[in-house]
């Protein structure tokens, strides 16, 4: 079945034709590449060659399949402030599936699925936003198909997998306790293919498409860290990069949201922020084209992108403070203090015990 | 887990399993020790002078005649070694702030610098009397591992702060988690081990003191 769509996506094969179509200039097709190769921290001669290689790179059908989330992380790559930067995602990838997106539905969505998938099979891409339910397959389905066999049978023909959100990545929000779907992360359910986790709620757009440009131009999936991220993109703490962070050595914490440091803009530690464990570019990547970032508006990093950070305690709760030293050391003390009493009741039972105990020897037992 | 979670964990989780240990502890065996009790001594007590508890406390804390003499290096290091430890313990700016910001208790601190030539003299006196402990066969002798292990759980608080404090050898961050881990490990064991002096040598010389003054000998 050919369609004008098909057509189309046929005649901008490369990603350098679409562009050229959809009459975005070069300037602005190099200033997105120099963008996401300071964001990976390539040599400053990288950005020429990202483009040369992007340009030429065959735009590759990419499926995106929605599960147990917020549409979130869709809308943080949609809903870019910056069109000409992050909508270039849209000329790089040939988005096949998206429902969200899409202007298909019912069988005719469905029906592009499958047609990408057997028109690609072993090369295209699947993204992954939300976790998948293992405790009841009717918790969550697409066209009345459980998560679960879509994702495998998608899957099953994908060059890689990129789980974009903390629920895709590790679970997320439905995965928090007690988690009532049983949901777990796709790592957990796909384990023959590569996996490239982009956790964050949601994550930063330019790190959902630098992956994907970075899969493109060097027709491999980046470097990742233990945890299945981008090292590019995830290397580095908030804490480490953030411009707070001298007010941090310098010990000047804000106390209140609404004291006189947190006016001068001091450190936000000591209101819960989880900048030190929480590994993603937002401090020098930022949000809403570059604009700002959560620390930068004057509320700590909840550490969003870490695995479990739902669970990981108050958001509010500073990371280093003993949790409550004061009732703890009540509790030890009077756990100390018993401990103390019953030991020397048992002490002195047992000096009793021997003195009862005790026979004295006359002389006469000595003359026997 | 990497070296910022690592410092998280020592700072936060680390520390107050440490306390609650090292509270706990302390009070169980202070009351289990002073819960045996002593008879009653039902003889008139003899009055001489010096033969008093308080007394004992204060003969104790100085050698005995010719034993300075013998024995330079166990008085001499245990002099600087302790008076060292407890100027770095209780006179360095982090520590003190550390007090305050834990129960709100504040006092003045030295200079960095002293404290940090304080550190290197008392690191030095410890590893003379760990010599000395080794060289002298009847103090080998006398050793067990219990006097070994004490010796490390307090060097290594010592030597692992100065570290950090000097940034020598690991990242800041790893050295200062390692320091904190160090001193957590002291206050666990420190209620179970011969570290516990530090609650009792005062207590038992009074009681040695007291029970030798009622009969009339000064100890």
């Amino acid at each position: 079945m050919t369609n004008a769509y098909d057509m189309g996506r046929r005649q901008s094969a490369t990603v350098g034709d679409s562009l050229e179509r959809q009459g975005i200039t070069r300037r602005a097709f190099l200033q997105y590449c120099a963008s996401i190769a300071s964001l990976m921290a390539l040599p400053a001669g990288a950005a020429e060659q990202l483009a040369t290689a992007l340009a030429k790179a065959r735009r590759p059908s990419v499926i995106w399949l929605s599960f147990q989330e917020c549409t979130g992380c869709t809308e943080s790559l949609a809903r870019a402030h910056n069109p000409s930067l992050e909508s270039l995602i849209f000329d790089l990838i040939s988005l096949d599936y998206h429902h969200t997106l899409q202007a298909a539905s019912g069988e005719a969505a469905e029906a592009a699925r499958d047609a990408a998938m057997k028109e690609n099979a072993g090369k295209y891409l699947v993204v992954v936003d939300g976790s998948v339910p293992l405790g009841n397959p009717g918790y969550s389905t697409i066209a009345g198909i459980a998560n679960i066999d879509v994702l495998r049978e998608t899957a099953r023909d994908a060059a890689a997998i990129l789980a974009v959100g903390t629920c895709a990545a590790y679970g997320g929000l439905p995965a928090a306790q007690p988690n009532p779907t049983g949901a777990v992360a796709i790592s957990t359910l796909i384990k023959d293919k590569p996996i490239v986790n982009i956790p964050g709620c949601p994550p930063i757009p330019n790190v959902m498409t630098g992956v994907i440009a970075h899969y493109l131009a060097f027709g491999a999936l980046p470097e990742l860290d233990g945890l299945g991220r981008p090292r590019a993109f995830y290397g580095e703490t908030i804490h480490d990069r953030c411009y707070r962070r001298p007010f941090y050595d310098q010990g000047k914490f804000a106390e209140t949201f609404d004291d006189e440091g947190a006016r001068q803009g001091w450190c936000l530690f000591k209101l819960g922020c989880k900048g030190p464990v929480a590994y993603n570019a937002c401090a020098t990547a930022k949000w809403n084209g570059g604009v700002s970032f959560p620390i930068q508006s004057g509320h700590g990093c909840i550490g969003c992108s870490e695995p479990n950070f739902w669970d990981a305690g108050s958001l509010y709760s500073a990371l280093s403070m003993p949790a409550s030293p004061v009732t703890l050391g009540a509790a030890a003390a009077a756990a100390g203090a018993a401990a103390g009493v019953a030991v020397t009741f048992f002490n002195r039972r047992k000096k009793a015990a021997a003195k009862a105990g005790h026979e004295t020897t006359t002389l006469d037992d000595l003359e026997k | 887990m990497d070296q910022l979670q690592f410092l998280t964990w020592v700072r936060g989780p680390g520390l107050n399993l440490a306390l609650l240990v090292f509270v706990l502890g302390v009070l169980w065996r202070l009351i289990e020790i002073y819960g045996l009790g002593r008879k009653t001594d039902l003889s008139a007590p003899r009055h001489v002078p010096g033969a008093s508890g308080w007394a004992t406390i204060a003969r104790r804390s100085l050698p005995a005649p010719g034993l300075l003499k013998s024995s330079p290096v166990t008085y001499i290091g245990g002099y600087i070694f302790h008076v060292g430890l407890a100027v770095v313990v209780f006179l360095f700016a982090p520590h003190v702030a550390l007090v305050d910001a834990l129960v709100g208790v504040t006092w003045p601190a030295l200079p960095s610098q002293v404290i940090d030539f304080a550190t290197v003299v008392t690191m030095v006196a410890m590893v003379a009397v760990l010599v000395d402990r080794h060289v002298k066969w009847a103090k080998r002798f006398l050793s067990t591992f219990g006097d070994w292990f004490a010796w490390l759980l307090t060097f290594l608080p010592l030597l692992t702060g100065w570290l950090a404090v000097q940034h020598l050898l690991l990242p800041y961050t790893l050295m200062l988690a390692l320091h904190i881990l160090s001193v957590e490990l002291l206050l666990v064991c420190l209620p179970f081990t011969k570290l516990f002096h530090a609650f009792t040598s005062f207590g038992s010389r009074w009681f040695n003191g007291t029970m030798n003054g009622h009969k009339g000998v000064p100890v």
